[in-house]
C-alpha cells in the first residue's frame, strides 16, 4: 500500500467515524427525547404565587424545593416522576391543601431563578400584594352545584379571602317553587387569585367549584375588539397607525337586501 | 469520610426541610446556605438558559461559585465527595464484584467521552423541548428529592442506574454517561489537590488500577513520579487506600 493508498484510507476511516458519530448522537437524542417529550406537555396544574407564564416557568424552575420549604401550610409540593407535569416542579391540589394567602407571601422570595417573580405581585403596590397572584381562576359546573338547585349554600363565597368581590352571592327568583330566591356565587376573573380556599371549601362530593390555570378556562378577545362604551379602551384607536380602510366596493355583488326597489315593482 | 461527607450534606438538607434548621435549604440543584447566599448546579443552569430563559442573578452567582470552587479543589470531586449517586454506584460496583457478575457490554467498547456528547445533547434537548431536559430525568436530584420531599417515585429512576452499573455496564453511570461529571471532568484539570505517585515506591501490583472507577486516569502508575492530571479522577482515594507499597498518596498542588 502506497502512501496515496494509506491517506486515502484513514481518510475514509475519519468519514466513517464522524458519520458513526452523527448515528449515535442522533440515536441518543431521539431516544431521550421521546423519553421526556410528554413531560412538559401538560399544563394543568397550579403554581404558587407569582409564577411566571408556565412556559417559561418551566424553562425556569430549578426545581431547588426553596419555595416549598418555606410553605407554612404543606400547600407546596414538589412534583413527581408521575405528577402531570415535569418532575421536580412546584404545585399544589386546591382540594386538598390550598393556598392560605399568608400576607408576607414567604414562598416567592427565596425562588432564586425568578420562576417566581416578585414584580409580578406588586404591580399595584409598594409591597409584595397576595392578593395580585393569578395562580388561577375558579369555575363554578352550576349542574352540581347545590345553590344552582335553590338550597342555600354560600361556602365558597365565605371561604374566600376577597368575599364580596372575587365570589359574589346574586340573587334570583326561583321559578319552581314561586316564592323563594336562589342564592348563586358568581367568580370574577378580575379579582380571583385562584387560592383555591373555595374549592377546598365545597361541599359536595367532589368540587363544584374548582380552580384552573387561567389561561385553560379564560379564552381571548383578540386586540381588535374595542369597547366603545369604555373611555380607555377607545383611546385604543387613535394609537392605530395604520389602518386597513374598508372600501365598500360592492359592485361586484348584488345588494339585494338594502336595494328595496326591485319589491315595489308591480311586475 | 467521603461517605461521612456525603451524609452529612444530605443531613443538612433534611434538616433543613424538616426541622427548619437552615443552614443548607433546597437541595442539590440549587441550595440557600445559611439564608444568606445560594449555590447552584451549573449544568443545571447552563440547561436553563439553553432552555430559553435567562434566570435571575442569584443562580448565575450560585453556578458561578460552585464553578470556581471546584475548579480550584478539584472538578471531580463533587462525584465522589458530595454526589449521593456514587453511594448508590459504589454499592453496584461492590454488589457485582462480590457476586462476579460479568456486564452485558464491557467498559472497553463503550468511550467514555461518551459523557461529553451527553451533556451536549442535554443542552439541544433543552433548546428544542424548552425545558431542562436533563433534568427531567436527572438521578441526582431524584434521589435527593425522594430523600428530602418524600417523593418515592424518582427511586425508580435510582434503582434503573443501580442495575444498569451492576448488570450492563461496568461503571456506567458515572463513568461513561453523566453530564454533571462530564461539566466537572472539563474543569478538573487544575485543581490543586491531586493525587501524587511516587514511581520509586510503587511495585507494579496495580491494584490501583483495578478499584479505580476512572482507570484511564492511572496511566503514570508504573511509569514515572508525577500527579494524577487527568479531569477524569474524583479525588475518590480508593487507589490511596489500596496501595500497600505508599506509593499513593494527596498533594496540594499547583501542576
Amino acid at each position: 500500500m502506497n502512501i496515496k493508498d494509506d491517506a486515502m484510507a484513514t481518510r475514509r476511516e475519519a468519514v466513517k467515524n464522524v458519520v458513526k458519530g452523527i448515528g449515535y448522537f442522533s440515536i441518543g437524542s431521539l431516544a431521550w427525547g421521546g423519553l421526556i417529550k410528554e413531560s412538559g406537555s401538560v399544563d394543568f396544574v397550579l403554581r404558587p404565587p407569582g409564577a411566571i407564564e408556565e412556559k417559561d416557568f418551566i424553562k425556569a424552575c430549578i426545581k431547588c424545593g426553596l419555595c416549598v420549604n418555606a410553605c407554612p401550610y404543606d400547600t407546596l409540593d414538589l412534583a413527581s416522576t408521575e405528577s402531570s407535569t415535569i418532575a421536580g416542579t412546584p404545585f399544589f391540589k386546591a382540594r386538598e391543601i390550598p393556598c392560605y394567602m399568608c400576607l408576607d407571601v414567604p414562598c416567592v422570595p427565596p425562588c432564586p431563578t425568578g420562576a417566581l417573580d416578585i414584580n409580578l405581585l406588586k404591580q399595584k403596590s409598594e409591597e409584595m400584594n397576595i392578593n395580585e397572584a393569578r395562580m388561577g381562576l375558579a369555575v363554578i359546573n352550576k349542574e352540581t352545584c347545590v345553590a344552582f338547585w335553590g338550597i342555600q349554600c354560600d361556602a365558597c363565597y365565605r371561604a374566600c379571602p376577597l368575599m364580596g368581590d372575587a365570589i359574589v352571592i346574586k340573587t334570583e327568583r326561583n321559578e319552581r317553587t314561586g316564592k323563594h330566591a336562589y342564592l348563586i356565587p358568581d367568580v370574577s376573573a378580575d379579582s380571583c387569585t385562584g387560592c383555591g380556599l373555595c374549592e377546598h371549601a365545597c361541599i359536595t362530593e367532589l368540587p363544584a367549584i374548582k380552580i384552573f390555570p387561567r389561561k385553560m378556562v379564560m379564552g381571548k378577545e383578540g386586540n381588535h375588539y374595542i369597547k366603545g362604551w369604555d373611555a380607555d379602551d377607545e383611546k385604543r384607536l387613535k394609537d392605530i397607525k395604520n389602518v386597513d380602510k374598508y372600501t365598500d366596493d360592492n359592485s361586484g355583488a348584488i345588494d339585494y337586501l338594502n336595494n328595496n326597489d326591485d319589491l315595489f315593482t308591480d311586475d | 469520610m467521603r461517605r461521612i461527607v456525603q451524609l452529612a450534606i444530605m443531613l443538612l438538607f433534611i434538616a433543613s426541610a424538616s426541622f427548619g434548621i437552615k443552614i443548607l435549604d433546597g437541595n442539590l440543584s440549587t441550595a440557600e446556605v445559611l439564608e444568606s447566599f445560594y449555590l447552584s448546579d451549573p449544568y443545571s443552569v447552563i440547561q436553563i438558559i439553553a432552555s430559553g430563559f435567562i434566570p435571575a442573578s442569584s443562580v448565575l452567582i450560585g453556578a458561578a461559585i460552585v464553578t470556581v470552587f471546584y475548579f480550584l479543589l478539584r472538578g471531580r470531586m463533587f462525584c465522589s465527595w458530595v454526589c449521593p449517586i456514587n453511594f448508590v454506584t459504589d454499592s453496584a460496583e461492590w454488589l457485582r464484584k462480590t457476586l462476579h457478575i460479568k456486564p452485558l457490554i464491557s467498559s472497553e467498547n463503550v468511550s467514555r467521552n461518551l459523557r461529553y456528547y451527553v451533556f451536549l445533547m442535554g443542552l439541544v434537548l433543552s433548546a428544542i423541548f424548552g425545558f431542562a431536559a436533563f433534568d427531567v430525568l436527572n438521578p441526582i436530584s431524584m434521589l435527593y428529592r425522594a430523600v428530602i420531599f418524600g417523593s418515592l417515585s424518582g427511586f425508580f429512576i435510582v434503582l434503573f442506574v443501580f442495575l444498569f452499573d451492576l448488570f450492563v455496564l461496568k461503571h456506567g453511570w458515572c463513568g461513561h454517561l453523566c453530564p454533571v461529571g462530564a461539566f466537572y471532568s472539563v474543569i478538573g484539570k487544575w485543581g490543586i489537590l491531586k493525587v501524587f505517585h511516587n514511581h520509586s515506591n510503587c511495585t507494579d501490583c496495580m491494584k490501583c488500577k483495578v478499584v479505580c472507577p476512572e482507570e484511564q486516569v492511572l496511566d503514570i502508575i508504573g511509569l514515572e513520579t508525577d500527579t494524577i492530571k487527568m479531569g477524569a479522577c474524583t479525588n475518590c482515594g480508593a487507589c490511596i487506600d489500596i496501595c500497600d507499597d505508599d506509593a499513593l498518596e494527596f498533594k496540594i498542588t499547583i501542576k
